[in-house]
């Protein structure tokens, strides 16, 4: 097959790839960028373990074709600390002990902060909602939704 | 695995539609992908060529207009139906759905057109959309055309769309006065697909007296199965409660459920017929205002 370009900046690095176009966001993250946060899980739209931010928004790494990705802006876990210091989000799962074996963490973070920048002081609830698209089979969920909460307010900077 | 296939990245609807129809049968459509791409890797379709609409921002629209209705271009995505405005305010129930509809990374990157192409009978925007008398418009090289979206649908994953053809439009009118809807799905985990679905839609004369009704059924056969018994049942009726328990037996009826892993086909048509009498009950209050 034919590889094809693709053009994409991810964590603020631009990256110019050939790939076979029939190669998913995710693999291009893991396998050919080599940022190996970003957690392939059921490959089903299901688990929401592959969740990066693509031009701001929250999405499933694992059923986007990375060809659709051409020209974006995005964000892995791994894009979220400054300067060498986590982001709020990832110190209030850490406080929080938001996660036990942690394979659906960098998704949950990556769905939280995108929620977080769309609604800055969210009920509970929509919390909740918020990483409905995320499955946690260790935590319960309450440590994250806590985790999420004090990040949104304020508690870490 | 996903079996490899031409990428064609067509840059206007117009090139779209001509790859369409030089590569015929050999290509398909990709938008959003949330559910194709799960098919191909499944190994379900192989195809030659692939052709990529989603970035085609001219059928990136929603619209409205109180004569001509509601209009949504193919691309539009679920999230945005979700979060318009104007939806909300002429058609919540449409929100109330999308809201439901699978979770929020599929709904930022799904779109409506892929959607009722898609044709799961499990879907969610099908059985609302019909329930509003929902239309649709497709089109090819040769044309468009547009059908109602009650016949749009064939059968499991299966549509009218002919060889060439997209999606472009989905068209609803405008609620008449005193219409309410309502929709929903059962369902064990808050981003799962219904085991089964009621969209039910109610439109009452100056008084109090049903006009017009329509229930159309999710995940409970091949395609939305809007139910006519229960139209002619209710038309020209007041609100009864047991009118509503007598068409929630219609519908358990009136329909063809799978058993599978998710439900037996008992469970399923048990759940249909409760479904049917509380979104019936649900639209009728919404519709008294």
């Amino acid at each position: 097959m034919e590889k094809q370009l693709l053009t994409l900046t991810v964590n603020g690095q631009p990256y110019e790839l050939y790939i076979n176009p029939k190669t998913l966001l995710v693999e291009v993250i893991r396998d050919h960028i080599g940022l190996t946060g970003t957690k392939r899980g059921c490959s089903t739209v299901s688990c929401g373990s592959c969740t990066v931010m693509l031009n701001g928004m929250a999405v499933k790494s694992c059923s986007i074709l990375a060809m659709q990705a051409e020209g974006a802006q995005v964000t892995t876990i791994e894009g979220l600390e400054k300067n060498g210091e986590l982001a709020p989000i990832q110190k209030a799962f850490i406080d929080h002990g938001a996660f036990q074996c942690g394979f659906c963490t960098s998704g949950m973070i990556m769905s939280a902060q995108a929620f977080l920048d769309e609604n800055s002081n969210p009920t509970e609830w929509e919390i909740r909602e918020g990483i409905e698209g995320n499955i946690c089979r260790c935590t319960g969920y309450n440590s994250i939704v806590r985790a999420i909460d004090a990040t949104a307010k304020g508690e870490y900077k | 695995m996903i079996h490899d296939f031409t990428y064609l990245k067509p840059s206007s609807l117009k090139e779209a539609l001509a790859m369409l129809a030089e590569h015929k049968d050999e290509c398909k459509v990709i938008c959003g992908g949330q559910s194709l791409l799960i098919i191909m890797r499944q190994g379900l379709l192989v195809i030659d060529y692939l052709v990529d609409i989603k970035h085609i921002k001219e059928l990136d629209y929603i619209q409205f207009d109180a004569k001509a209705g509601l209009k949504i271009g193919a691309t539009t995505r679920h999230r945005s139906i979700e979060t318009s405005d104007v939806i909300k305010k002429h058609y919540p129930v449409l929100v109330a759905m999308e809201n439901k509809l699978a979770s929020i990374q599929v709904r930022n990157w799904g779109t409506i057109g892929g959607n009722l192409a898609h044709a799961d009978p499990a879907g969610d925007p099908g059985p609302v959309l019909v329930a509003l008398k929902a239309d649709i418009k497709v089109g090819s090289t040769q044309g468009d055309r547009t059908m109602a979206l009650e016949d749009f649908f064939v059968d499991f994953f299966e549509t009218a769309l002919e060889e060439g053809e997209i999606v472009l439009e989905v068209q609803v009118p405008t609620p008449e006065a005193k219409t309410g809807a309502a929709y929903q799905k059962f369902n064990l985990l808050e981003s799962d697909q219904g085991m089964v679905a009621v969209a039910a839609a109610v439109t009452l004369n100056g008084g109090d007296k049903c006009k017009d009704v329509r229930v159309v059924l999710g995940n409970a056969g091949s395609k939305p199965i809007r139910v006519k018994k229960i139209e002619e049942l209710l038309t020209g009726k007041v609100y009864d409660e047991g009118l509503f328990a007598e068409a929630g037996k219609i519908a358990s009826e009136d329909c063809e459920p799978v058993s599978d892993i998710h439900a037996s086909e008992e469970h399923r048509r048990h759940l249909l017929g409760v479904l049917t009498k509380r979104m019936l009950k649900q639209a009728w209050e919404q519709a008294k205002g």
